[in-house]
């Protein structure tokens, strides 16, 4: 199936999860992105679970935060 | 690495950085990196500190991904971020520097300190380490 993710369409397995894409990407420290999924945010104890469909668009975002 | 960022958007930050005081300013920096290694900002976003302090930041994700689209929409890919330093110098806390996830992306970080000398620098944070990047307004 094909999935757009960061912009990009993809070919993926069908239902791969969250999780499987984040490995399948080689998203760099995946405990600090934030996932959403056609602009709904998927909550992260749900990414294992979560499986993508068809046209399915995701988009990977660092939490980007400091303090001075 | 060099990075420019016209005047015009350096001004747009600041006013923005100077209006949100005593709380920091944050937002994205959109741009393209060059063929000749120059990073080009071409676009600055102007988003919510969800934190609402004088001491952190976090950028709203909600308006993270509308900034990304919008640069995606306008042909420029995401060069990073900016925040202000209200009271402190331009340069990376040790909570800046333990929150910086991403190795691609610039830190622009905006000093108020001196209210009639602000400073504008851009990091590069690695492994740990924040580095200083060739900034120039332009």
């Amino acid at each position: 199936m094909k999935i757009t993710v960061g912009g990009e369409t993809k070919e993926v397995k069908d239902g791969i999860t969250i999780s499987e894409l984040i490995e399948q990407e080689k998203v760099e420290t995946p405990e600090y992105v934030s996932v959403s999924v056609n602009e709904e945010f998927e909550k992260k104890e749900n990414f294992a679970a979560r499986q993508l469909k068809d046209g399915d668009v995701v988009e990977f975002l660092y939490f980007m935060g400091g303090g001075q | 690495m060099k990075i420019t960022i016209k005047k015009s958007d350096y001004e747009k930050i600041l006013s923005h950085a100077r209006k949100e005081r005593p709380d920091e300013a944050c937002g994205l920096i959109g741009g393209v990196d060059r063929e000749d290694g120059v990073r080009e900002i071409r676009k600055v976003y102007l988003l919510t500190n969800v934190d609402h302090t004088s001491e952190h930041f976090s950028l709203d994700p909600k308006e993270q991904l509308a900034a990304v689209k919008d640069m995606r929409a306008n042909g420029l890919k995401p060069l990073g971020n900016w925040h202000s330093h209200p009271a402190s110098p331009s340069r990376s806390s040790q909570e800046d520097i333990r929150l910086a996830f991403d190795k691609k992306a610039s830190y622009l970080i905006l000093s108020l300190m001196d209210d009639n000398n602000p400073v504008l620098n851009s990091f590069h944070v690695e492994d740990g380490v924040s580095t200083k990047e060739y900034l120039e307004i332009v």
